[in-house]
């Protein structure tokens, strides 16, 4: 049991790390939106009919490849997706966490959590 | 008006909703969906995607802030987001089948009703000295950090709390809210668990809950970066702003005020979606 860490430390460090994520993901927003605004700045804005993003923005690879080749709106999308990880880390990191105090019923609730948002994020790709 | 001029007035906008969310408590993302859809005239999906991103934003942000400082209950948050993370599932499912003349009313009434919520005095209870024993076996009794030390306090009617949260959760995926309302309350008033662990407790699973729910409608093409870009800057900004006025500010009179500006949304929300408008 020496290895584990108290609740207040397990606390500390998902308070870092939802900082962090939150942080870094608004940045990114907010480079890619200033991208957007100067590349798209002057056309006019369409959400009054629904048409869906192009899949390009909603797969999380191709969100990837387009945030790496500076696409404006890609940017946005990457930073957006971090910031949904941000609670996904959390839960990663609690399911470490709760497997460092050895209880094991939470390690099992953990899992039962993190699992859905994985297959939220991942799994309901086509 | 072009894509500049719509961006700015957008942000301004949401910057006001999570600068009054996080003062009054009631949360930025009940109002970014009436707002976004009755006054710019977004399509009500487009709404609901970037409402949820500023929703993750908040909660995370603040969250950062409060587990820190001891309130919050991690092992009742993670126990109950089986519950909530299950039910944003099902919402996000039934939102791509509801029209959204019916997702329309359903949010009115839910604004109603925290309109209605917001409206009640906040008060803590006694804490429940006897235990449950299904929350001594799942762990959930804690303390709390006071003027006098640590409180102790125990959880009670976990079915009842887990059930509340499937529908929060359901309502957060339909609707790309927090539900922090009906959270608090399934926590406060049917768990019996002390008003400051529940609010911070249900901050933090805000987040998850959101998150569950948000990948559904980032494969389903329901989050454009171009709106939610300054629906979560300035949410998230608002909010973290409220924060740190939050001492100071008389709140009660904010609360009324707020608390009528949803009220007045329900109604339009849900006469909007009976007339045929979304």
């Amino acid at each position: 049991m020496k290895n584990a860490w108290t609740d207040q430390q397990i606390d500390d460090i998902i308070g870092t790390l939802l900082r962090v994520g939150v942080m870094v993901s608004a940045l990114l927003v907010l480079l890619g939106g200033v991208l957007y605004l100067v590349r798209h700045g002057n056309m006019l804005p369409d959400y009054h009919v629904f048409r869906g993003e192009p899949t390009d923005l909603r797969n999380v690879e191709r969100i990837i490849k387009d945030a790496l080749s500076f696409n404006a709106r890609g940017m946005i999308q990457f930073g957006l997706l971090l910031l949904i990880a941000t609670p996904v880390a959390r839960v990663a990191f609690t399911i470490l966490a709760f497997a460092l105090q050895r209880d094991r019923n939470y390690v099992i609730v953990t899992l039962i959590v993190f699992s859905v948002l994985l297959y939220s994020l991942i799994g309901g790709q086509r | 008006m072009t894509i500049v001029a719509f961006t700015i007035l957008v942000l301004f906008a949401s910057l006001v909703a999570g600068f009054l969310g996080s003062l009054t408590g009631l949360g930025g993302g009940v109002v970014i969906v009436p707002l976004l859809t009755l006054v710019f005239g977004a399509d009500i999906r487009y709404a609901i995607g970037a409402s949820l991103v500023s929703v993750i934003a908040t909660s995370s942000g603040a969250a950062a802030a409060y587990v820190k400082e001891g309130f919050s209950n991690i092992r009742i948050g993670m126990f109950l987001e089986m519950a909530t993370t299950f039910g944003a599932l099902f919402g996000a499912a039934m939102a791509a089948m509801i029209p959204a003349s019916g997702i329309a009313v359903i949010f009115g009434i839910v604004l109603m009703y925290s309109a209605y919520l917001s409206s009640r005095p906040r008060h803590d209870r006694k804490s429940d000295q006897e235990s449950d024993p299904l929350a001594t076996r799942l762990h959930l009794d804690g303390t709390y950090p006071s003027r006098h030390g640590e409180i102790a306090y125990h959880v009670h009617a976990i079915p009842q709390g887990f059930s509340l949260m499937l529908v929060a959760g359901a309502l957060s995926g339909l609707l790309g809210i927090g539900s922090g309302a009906m959270k608090v309350l399934a926590m406060d008033q049917a768990m019996h668990i002390p008003f400051k662990v529940s609010t911070t407790t249900s901050n933090f699973m805000i987040g998850v809950t959101a998150a569950a729910s948000a990948g559904i409608y980032l494969n389903r093409g329901y989050i454009d970066p171009g709106l939610a870009m300054p629906v979560m800057l300035g949410v998230l900004s608002g909010s973290l702003i409220g924060t740190r006025v939050l001492v100071v500010a008389k709140t009660r009179l904010l609360r009324l005020i707020f608390g009528g500006v949803i009220l007045a949304l329900g109604i339009e929300m849900i006469y909007n979606g009976l007339t045929g408008r979304f």
